[in-house]
């Protein structure tokens, strides 16, 4: 550290719900997988998906879009599933797509807006900025 | 010195040696002249000492010190003892648990003092002993000195006539040795070889705990030349001077002894201890500690290999490969192998769990007033080390249970003519796949009519359906939530939760629970758990696209039904089936799966008969996979809970099957 005032930064994992950008602090994720056969399990909330076989561990799936109040949108060759872990669960995200992992100061870094507009305002623990673009950064522990 | 690496092997030891004083000291309580117990504690304490002062963790050291000096007292009949004594050192093993576990959790001995126990150790010890004067111990100490010699005379005598010699072996080390007890333990082990080693100066502790300077003496009796010995022994680095002096005539024994001093006291007794303890530090020597979690990593593993097994087994069912077929036969054979083997190594005997109680149910029958004998058995039952994990809270609910609520007070039991003291058996048995704990009392009973009225006072059921009921039904109540018969809340139980949290952890592993009650005469419960949770044969069954998993030790039988034989009874569907009525139970529209667009026309219906305890229910599949061997995974913490669900498992293909809970289904 050069500079005389230390600036956090954190990495987030960035992905796409259509065309929202949203991010995840790196530390979290584990893994960033392909879609793949997912096993329905009986009783559970709707936007919990299943499972899926993760080289040989069985992890939960919920679907982000779901969770989110978005409308569905068929699985296709972007769908990602990000593999989350947060204390002991560990979970996967499906998500659009996601590509990119981006470095966010604190300074880059805003409130989440109080009014809430959309379902996804109480996930939101921030709002980055990077390059003009918006990013939210959420709150995983509220989206479990 | 970095001490933290040993700080795991310190704790595990510890508590090996703990239970080890536990269980001396309850059979101390029933045998107070057992010398040979108080030997085996004073060796717990002097070990323990040792391994604390060494750690640095100076309040167990002192105390296991003082605990030291007062069964020194004893073994040398300086002290009588007595039940005071006996709490006392009760006291001692509790506060040394308390110690370790704040150890294993912190890292550290903590803040708790053992000052008052310490000099409760010290009053005991010099009330009894303050009329003795030093002088006096001395003497006694003197007399037994001339008793060894003579024992050692004897000895020598005896081995003389049979043609052995007698020789007094003096051995220097060299000054810049780096390990002098480790030669030191060369030495005898080399001497061991060629004869009896009879007595050693200093003494053999000493000299283990690298008590002695340079040099130290052995006597040995041996039929090999002192020469032999001799050159045995020179091979041995370190080793400076070596003097062999045999032993001809009993007055040069005499004379030797004189010149010996107290240090060759316990002589005896130290070279049997010694003989024991090493018989003991071999078999430790042969086993490693291995931490849980690689185990279950290994067990992991082998799982991965059992699903490819079944996978290559589906492959190899479709070609006509001869030798493919035999390559996985092979493969299936070494597979079941290393599962049985890997299963071996995570089993423990369950005395594990077991050991606990003597001291609880001594504890909370001298609290109640009661005079209670546990008689165990089975103790070195093997049961999985999840299993071993999960079964104590249940046990020590239901003993606690018995010695509460089941055995009366030994006044009560000799006015209704039984024997003053109750029993109370835990045993412990295999039965196939399964491992059977029971818990029996021999007191007052399960009073029915009482839990009956219970049940309708609480509004848990009618007056109505009171009146009817079997007493299986009865007994099942018993299991209900929030369901206590108890009339006053003490501290031992009744607090509410009561046997249905008993109930939910076996079930939860996968058992199930009985009871079998007569009243006047005692209750016995009886679990039964699975020998291992992580590998089960399982039915797997098809709904529509679905694949189910059953563990097939629910299920009783598989057949068919014919659509039009079921009925409905107050919107329940039931079958006659071999004479008894029979709930259907739907899976398909339990697990929320879709029909098929045209409406169920199906004649016959593949019905899988599965049981729980007595009751039994068919329930409706579309197909019939087969039977497999399968590997249960957890669905991870987030959906534990889920209805219906007791977890997963992965298929040959690689996809998930989720396995059923029979037990929640009806």
């Amino acid at each position: 550290m050069n500079s005389i005032e230390s600036i956090n930064t954190n990495q987030y994992v960035l992905f796409k719900l259509d065309d929202e950008s949203y991010g995840i602090e790196i530390e979290y994720v584990k893994t960033i997988e392909k879609i793949t056969n997912i096993t329905r399990v009986p009783n559970t909330k709707p936007y919990v998906k299943g499972v899926i076989n993760l080289r040989g561990e069985v992890i939960p799936v919920i679907d982000l879009r779901e969770r989110f109040g978005l409308p569905i949108r068929a699985y296709d060759n972007d769908t990602r599933v990000i593999i989350v872990s947060i204390k002991d669960f560990v979970i996967g995200l499906v998500v659009d797509s996601s590509s990119e992992v981006i470095h966010l100061n604190d300074n880059e870094v805003d409130n989440p807006p109080t009014i809430g507009e959309t379902n996804t305002v109480e996930f939101v623990k921030g709002i980055g900025k990077k390059d003009g673009n918006l990013i939210m950064l959420l709150n995983l522990k509220k989206i479990l | 010195m970095d001490i933290s690496q040993y700080l795991d092997i310190f704790i595990d030891e510890s508590k090996e040696h703990l239970h080890n004083l536990n269980g001396s000291l309850l059979s101390l309580e029933k045998n107070p002249d057992d010398k040979e117990l108080i030997n085996e504690i004073f060796r717990v304490a002097h070990t323990l000492k040792g391994m604390s002062g060494t750690m640095g963790f100076t309040k167990i050291a002192n105390l296991t010190h003082e605990m030291e000096n007062l069964l020194d007292a004893i073994r040398n009949d300086r002290l009588a003892i007595n039940t005071d004594i006996i709490d006392l050192l009760f006291k001692c093993f509790d506060t040394l648990e308390e110690y370790i576990n704040i150890i294993a959790v912190e890292g550290e001995e903590g803040e708790q003092d053992n000052k008052e126990l310490i000099i409760k150790l010290n009053s005991v010890l010099n009330n009894n002993e303050g009329c003795k004067s030093e002088t006096s111990i001395k003497k006694e100490k003197a007399d037994r000195v001339n008793n060894l010699s003579e024992y050692a005379i004897n000895i020598v005598k005896k081995a003389q006539e049979k043609g052995l010699s007698a020789y007094t072996i003096d051995v220097t080390l060299k000054e810049d040795c780096m390990l002098k007890a480790a030669r030191a333990f060369i030495v005898f082990n080399t001497l061991e070889r060629y004869g009896e080693i009879i007595y050693s100066k200093p003494s053999v502790e000493d000299i283990e705990d690298e008590k002695f300077d340079l040099s130290f003496s052995i006597t040995i009796l041996s039929k090999i030349d002192e020469n032999i010995i001799l050159d045995e022994l020179n091979k041995i680095t370190d080793v400076e001077i070596i003097k062999i002096k045999k032993l001809d005539n009993m007055n040069s024994i005499n004379n030797d002894k004189t010149l010996e001093g107290t240090n060759n006291i316990q002589n005896k007794d130290q070279i049997k201890t010694e003989k024991k303890s090493k018989k003991k530090n071999n078999k430790v020597g042969k086993t490693v500690r291995v931490d849980i979690d690689r185990l279950d990593n290994l067990m992991n593993l082998v799982s991965e290999l059992i699903i490819i097994k079944t996978r290559m087994e589906e492959v190899g069912g479709r070609t006509e490969n001869h030798n493919m077929n035999e390559a996985i036969e092979y493969l299936e054979r070494i597979t079941t192998s290393i599962h049985d083997a890997v299963m071996k190594v995570r089993m423990v005997p369950i005395d594990r769990v077991f050991n606990r109680f003597p001291r609880m149910v001594r504890d909370l029958s001298k609290e109640l007033g009661k005079d209670i004998k546990l008689i165990m058995s089975g103790e070195e039952t093997e049961v999985d080390r999840t299993v071993i994990d999960e079964i104590g809270d249940p046990l020590i609910h239901l003993i606690r249970n018995s010695i509460d609520h089941g055995i009366e007070s030994p006044e009560e039991r000799l006015e209704i003519g039984k024997k003053e003291f109750g029993s109370l058996y835990l045993r412990a048995y295999p039965d196939g796949n399964n491992v059977v704990i029971e818990v029996e009392d021999d007191g007052r009973g399960i009073d029915l009519e009482k839990v009956k009225r219970k049940a309708v006072d609480k509004k848990i059921i009618t007056e109505e359906i009171a009146y009817n009921m079997s007493k299986e039904e009865i007994i099942s109540l018993l299991f209900r939530a929030g369901f206590s018969t108890a009339e006053k809340i003490s501290d031992i139980s009744g607090r509410g939760v009561g046997l249905d949290v008993v109930k939910n952890k076996i079930e939860s592993i996968g058992g199930n629970i009985e009871v079998e009650t007569e009243k006047g005469k005692g209750t016995k419960f009886i679990i039964r758990i699975p020998l291992t949770l992580a590998i089960i044969q399982a039915l797997l069954i098809k709904l529509k696209d679905e694949i189910y998993a059953l563990p097939l030790s629910s299920i009783k039988e598989i057949t068919t039904i014919k659509s039009q034989t079921i009925r409905k009874v107050q919107n329940h569907e039931v079958v006659l089936f071999r004479n008894k009525t029979l709930p259907i139970i739907r899976l398909d529209e339990v697990l929320g799966i879709e029909k098929f667009d045209e409406i169920d026309e199906r004649e016959e219906l593949i019905t899988v008969i599965a049981k729980k305890g007595d009751k039994e229910a068919g329930l409706i599949v579309d197909k019939l996979i087969g039977q497999q061997e399968i590997v249960i995974k957890s669905l991870g913490k987030y959906l534990s809970g889920t209805r219906y669900i007791a977890g997963a498992t992965i298929l040959g293909d690689g996809s998930i099957s989720l396995i059923l809970d029979i037990n929640s289904l009806f």
